[in-house]
């Protein structure tokens, strides 16, 4: 049984959390009357995200009374959204929540934090120290906030712990305008995207933003890739959508007969090698 | 667009092949019209000033701008100079006539000549310049009251290279082009329809008779792009350029400018004092909590 879901590619404001709390009731609407089982919403979706300062001022613990309308929408269908986190030990965290039910049920806190080139995060932010999966009516699924997604080994760690769909909220600015291609960040997230859906058979659900800030711009360009590497829902770049894929179970089970290389990854190897090098020490569990 | 990995073979700095600097012009184009789009409602205004020279920045400048607001949001300011040439005035009248825009004239030359008439010592013809880049942008600061934006005409190669009046020229509210080499700034014009004309002639600030843009620096456009393409946006060291087989001299003049202007392109300094200071640890970002 496949299940539909929806990729609202929007545009937040930056810094106005009420506003855009209201532009996610819109979308969520629309995600549900489109018969979606779960919206998800880019990266920093209900601030924005070249937030700088304003990071502290729209920082709110998960818990906050503000989040509780994405709450409360949830009993609908399920929302995966991101905002600031203040933690309990008041760090800020650029995370997303998965709400379900009326109620948070997982969050993840962005663990690659660019600082270089027009990124700034590690000023800003702390990072997140784990990539946990967790079970919600699509199955079991892994969050990998922009960054985190280009990095080899989220993706592979979310495989291996069973995952079957890695969620990718991004806030991706677009640059590269050479001739002879793709919008030159579109080409390398496609890339990235197919890549790892084929190769961990998984679902990759990319979810980018659109708009500007401060003059840049958001491509947005979000996509479900399926674990056979077809891309089977692209929004458009630039323009606002509410973009509807299936995830098929099936399509994982059937793929993963035929391609069975998560089955055969040798995980105790990768341990051994990196506690090797690291001066950790391993023993291995026959 | 295609997608999938289109290019192929490594970008390799060559002072005799122009070809890293091509960019797709329909992508372009696209992104800019709706970075005017966007920032200016952003800050919650609906039109565009654009000065217009009759060259090819502003030409591209106003087109883009025509294209995202529609002609009747958009106000070109023709500001002559009794040292302009007529054929200026023609060409900023084609682009009027082109893209529909409103073109409004407004002649500088008695405020200039009246002030520097006051002045007593022997006065510089930059002096001058300068003077005249000030005296246009003010007017079309004037002109943009209340509900436009003044938008900047300064390619990526000026902005760089310095050649430009601080507060005078430089100045302005959103940039659609200042990411553009001059060399892909003509490449685009030539995509979006400025007239040959505009595109080939000799590129001039017009500040003083006879004046044009690669007289004054002493290489050309062409020239400079290449060397500031790879020092720039790939990250070659002048020395690595220079092994490359680009010229030394050029190579050293051109970073030299590049470092010795860099005060126009950023933001005058504050002293620090207190615990929080603008632009030092006060950092917020322009669009804040813009639509």
């Amino acid at each position: 049984m496949s299940i539909r879901i929806a990729v609202a590619q929007c545009a937040p404001a930056l810094g106005a959390v009420k506003r855009n709390l209201d532009m996610h009731m819109k979308w969520i609407a629309r995600a549900k009357t489109a018969g979606a089982r779960l919206v998800v919403f880019p990266e920093l979706s209900l601030t924005g995200y070249y937030l700088k300062d304003l990071a502290a001022d729209v920082a709110c613990a998960a818990d906050d009374p503000q989040l509780l309308p994405i709450a409360e929408a949830s009993r609908e269908l399920d929302i995966s959204a991101g905002f600031v986190e203040r933690s309990a030990d008041a760090k800020l965290h650029i995370a997303q929540g998965h709400w379900s039910g009326g109620k948070l049920v997982h969050i993840h806190r962005k663990v690659y934090l660019p600082t270089y080139g027009i990124f700034d995060d590690g000023r800003y932010f702390g990072p997140g120290d784990r990539f946990d999966t967790y079970r919600w009516a699509g199955g079991t699924t892994g969050v990998a906030i922009c960054e985190d997604l280009w990095h080899v080994s989220t993706p592979y760690l979310y495989a291996a712990a069973g995952a079957t769909i890695v969620l990718a909220p991004s806030a991706s600015p677009g640059r590269g305008v050479a001739e002879g291609g793709d919008l030159g960040t579109a080409e390398s997230c496609r890339l990235m995207d197919r890549f790892y859906a084929s190769y961990l058979t998984v679902y990759v659900v990319y979810v980018n933003r659109v708009g500007h800030e401060d003059g840049i711009a958001f491509w947005g360009g979000s996509e479900i890739v399926a674990p056979d590497g077809t891309v089977a829902a692209r929004a458009p770049e630039f323009d606002e959508d509410l973009l509807i894929g299936e995830i098929d179970p099936e399509l994982v089970a059937r793929e993963r007969a035929r391609n069975p290389l998560l089955r055969d990854e040798r995980e105790d190897i990768v341990l051994r090698n990196i506690a090797g090098r690291l001066g950790l020490p391993f023993d291995r569990r026959d | 667009m295609t997608s999938g990995l289109a290019r192929t073979g490594v970008i390799r700095p060559d002072p005799k092949d122009p070809s890293p600097l091509r960019i797709d012009e329909v992508l372009v184009r696209k992104m800019l019209v709706l970075f005017i789009r966007d920032e200016i409602a952003k800050a919650r205004l609906r039109r565009a000033v654009v000065g217009v020279s009759g060259g090819v920045d502003s030409a591209v400048t106003v087109a883009l701008a025509t294209e995202a607001l529609g002609p009747a949001n958009v106000l070109g300011l023709f500001t002559p100079y009794r040292t302009s040439s007529g054929e200026s005035h023609d060409h900023a009248l084609d682009l009027s006539k082109k893209f529909g825009f409103a073109l409004e004239e407004v002649p500088i030359t008695e405020q200039v000549d009246a002030y520097f008439a006051g002045v007593k010592e022997k006065v510089d013809k930059v002096r001058v310049g300068n003077k005249m880049a000030r005296e246009r942008k003010s007017i079309e600061y004037d002109r943009s009251w209340p509900d436009g934006i003044v938008l900047g005409t300064s390619n990526k190669t000026e902005l760089l290279l310095g050649y430009g009046t601080q507060f005078g020229d430089m100045a302005c509210g959103i940039n659609p082009v200042g990411d553009l080499y001059k060399t892909q700034l003509r490449e685009l014009a030539l995509s979006i329809g400025i007239p040959e004309r505009i595109v080939r002639k000799p590129p001039t600030a017009e500040l003083w008779e006879g004046q044009t843009d690669e007289g004054e620096l002493g290489f050309t456009y062409a020239e400079a792009d290449l060397v500031l393409y790879h020092m720039v946006d790939r990250r070659l060291r002048p020395a690595e350029l220079v092994e490359h087989g680009f010229d030394a001299q050029l190579v050293t003049r051109i970073r030299e400018l590049v470092r010795r202007n860099h005060y126009k392109r950023v933001m005058p300094l504050i002293a620090k004092l207190s615990l929080r200071t603008i632009g030092h640890d006060f950092l917020y970002p322009r669009d804040w909590e813009a639509d």
